[in-house]
C-alpha cells in the first residue's frame, strides 16, 4: 500500500506544481457551461431544464482533458518503465494514477460544479445530488480514462483517440448521473440513480485497473 | 503461399499456423463467397418480393429482412472480435490479432446497415428517424466501440504494437453486448422485444421466419468470406512488408560495412 500512496503523493505534488493543467480543465468546464445560454437562449426555464445534462457533459469533457498527460509524460521520460520494475503490480500503478486523476482533476471540477450549475439556473435543492452524482461518476470516468490512456500510450494522435475510446463507455454513467440530478431538481428521490452509479463504480474499481495494467505492460514491452 | 510446416502439439496451433491458414482459407474462400451471394440473394428475393405483407405494417415489414440479419451480424461480429481478442491476449497468437483487425471494419459496416435500415423503418412506423430508446442507444454505442477499435488498430506506427491495446479495448467493450441483448427486456421502450430467439416457439409466422433465417445465413456467409478475405490480405501485406524490409536491409548492408 505504501508504494501506491507514494505514487499518488508524487502525482499530486506534480499536479500542484503544474497547477495550470487543473485550472485549464476547470476553466474549460465553466466556459462550456457558459456557452449554452448563448446557444439555446437565456430563458431561465429552458436552462433549468437542460442544466443537469449540460453540467454533466461539460464535466465529463473537462475531465478528459488531462488524461492525455496522465500517463503520457511518464511514458515519454521513462518513469513508467521505472514504476513497472519497482515491484508494484501494473494494476496498482494504474489504480494509483486513477486516484490521482480523481483528486487532481475531478475534485476541482466538483468544487466548480455548483458555480456552473448556478449559471444554468439549476434549483439549489439539486446541488447535493449533483455533487454526489459527480463524485461517483467522475470516479468511474477516472478509472475508465486511465484504462483508455494506458491503451493509447505510444499511439499516434493519442489525445484525439482517447475521447473516442472513453466516451462511449462513459455513457451509462452519464445517463444515471444526469438522471439523479434531474430527479432531485423535480423533488424526487435521487437515491436509486446514485445507487446505480455506485454499482458502476464498484464494478469498474477492480476491472478497469486490471485492463489498464495490461495496457501499461503492453506499452513498455 | 504454403510455407513452414505446422508446429507439432496442440490442435489449436495446427490450425493457427499462417501457412496452413492460407492454404485452407484459399480453398474455402471461393465456395464461401459463392454461398454468400447465392443464399443472400435467395433470402432477400424471397423476403423482399414473395413473403407475405404484414397486415399492419404492409410492405414496410420487408425492411426487417435486411435489418434483423444485419443486427445479428453486428452483435455476433463483436462477439467474434471479443473471442479473437481473448485468444490473442491469452495465447498471444498472431492469427487472432489479424482476425480481430479483420472483423472490426466488417462488423462496423453491418452495424451501420442495421442502424440505417432501422431508421428507415422507424420513420413510417414510429413517425421518427431516431429515438433515444435503450436498444437504439446501445447499438449506437456498439458502432462507436467498433470505430474506436478500428482507430486504435490504425494508430500505431508498427502494426504489431496495436494488437494488445486493441484486444484489451475489445474485451472492455464486450460489457455492452449483454446490455444490447437484454435492453428490450430490461427497459420497456419503443423497440419491440425479441420475437425469434425465445425459449418457446418464435412469435412470428413461419412464412416470415423462413426467408428471415435464409437471409441471416446468407449474411453470415458474407461476413465470414469478407473476414477471411481481409485476413488473407493482411497476411500477404505482412509478408510483402517483411520482404521489402529484408531487401532494403540487404541493399544497404555493403555500404554500411567499413572498407
Amino acid at each position: 500500500m505504501t508504494p501506491m500512496l507514494a505514487l499518488i503523493r508524487r502525482d499530486l505534488a506534480l499536479a500542484r506544481r503544474n497547477a495550470g493543467d487543473t485550472l485549464a480543465a476547470v476553466a474549460f468546464f465553466l466556459l462550456a457551461c457558459g456557452l449554452f445560454p448563448f446557444g439555446v437562449g437565456p430563458d431561465p426555464a429552458v436552462l433549468a431544464r437542460i442544466a443537469p445534462g449540460v453540467v454533466w457533459v461539460a464535466a465529463l469533457l473537462a475531465a478528459l482533458l488531462p488524461l492525455d498527460r496522465l500517463l503520457g509524460a511518464d511514458y515519454e521520460d521513462g518513469t513508467l518503465d521505472q514504476l513497472l520494475v519497482s515491484g508494484l503490480h501494473p494494476a496498482a500503478v494504474a489504480a494509483a494514477k486513477a486516484v490521482a486523476h480523481w483528486l487532481a482533476t475531478a475534485l476541482p471540477l466538483l468544487i466548480a460544479a455548483p458555480f456552473g450549475a448556478v449559471m444554468l439556473n439549476l434549483p439549489l435543492g439539486a446541488m447535493p445530488a449533483l455533487l454526489a452524482a459527480l463524485a461517483l461518476g467522475m470516479g468511474v470516468l477516472s478509472l475508465l480514462g486511465t484504462a483508455g490512456a494506458a491503451l493509447t500510450l505510444g499511439a499516434r494522435r493519442g489525445g484525439v483517440l482517447l475521447p473516442l475510446l472513453v466516451l462511449p463507455l462513459a455513457i451509462p454513467a452519464l445517463i444515471f448521473g444526469a438522471a439523479a440530478v434531474e430527479a432531485a431538481a423535480l423533488g424526487l428521490p435521487a437515491r436509486p440513480h446514485l445507487a446505480m452509479l455506485a454499482a458502476m463504480l464498484a464494478a469498474s474499481l477492480p476491472l478497469a485497473p486490471l485492463a489498464a495494467g495490461a495496457g501499461l505492460r503492453a506499452a513498455v514491452e | 503461399m504454403d510455407g513452414n510446416a505446422a508446429p507439432r502439439g496442440s490442435s489449436l496451433h495446427r490450425f493457427a499456423n499462417p501457412g496452413r491458414f492460407m492454404r485452407l482459407s484459399g480453398a474455402m474462400l471461393p465456395w464461401l463467397a459463392a454461398l454468400a451471394i447465392a443464399v443472400s440473394a435467395l433470402g432477400l428475393v424471397w423476403g423482399l418480393a414473395f413473403a407475405p405483407r404484414d397486415w399492419q405494417q404492409g410492405d414496410t415489414v420487408r425492411i426487417m429482412y435486411v435489418h434483423v440479419p444485419a443486427a445479428w451480424m453486428a452483435m455476433g461480429g463483436y462477439l467474434g472480435l471479443a473471442v479473437a481478442s481473448f485468444v490473442s491476449l491469452v495465447w498471444r497468437h498472431p492469427l487472432a490479432d489479424i482476425a480481430a483487425a479483420a472483423i472490426a471494419p466488417v462488423g462496423a459496416v453491418f452495424t451501420a446497415i442495421c442502424l440505417i435500415t432501422g431508421s428507415l423503418w422507424g420513420k413510417p412506423m414510429w413517425g421518427t428517424w431516431w429515438v433515444w430508446d435503450a436498444r437504439l442507444t446501445s447499438v449506437l454505442v456498439l458502432f462507436f466501440l467498433y470505430l474506436g477499435h478500428i482507430a486504435l488498430t490504425a494508430a500505431f506506427d508498427e502494426p504489431d504494437r496495436a494488437a494488445r491495446p486493441a484486444a484489451i479495448l475489445a474485451l472492455i467493450g464486450a460489457v455492452n453486448l449483454p446490455i444490447i441483448k437484454f435492453s428490450v427486456e430490461w427497459w420497456n421502450t419503443l423497440h419491440q422485444p425479441a420475437s425469434v430467439t425465445r425459449l418457446d416457439a418464435p412469435a412470428i409466422h413461419m412464412d416470415i421466419l423462413w426467408p428471415l433465417l435464409v437471409a441471416a445465413a446468407g449474411f453470415l456467409f458474407a461476413f465470414a468470406s469478407l473476414v477471411l478475405l481481409r485476413m488473407r490480405t493482411a497476411i500477404l501485406e505482412r509478408r510483402a512488408r517483411a520482404l521489402m524490409l529484408a531487401r532494403a536491409a540487404a541493399a544497404r548492408l555493403p555500404e554500411a560495412m567499413p572498407a
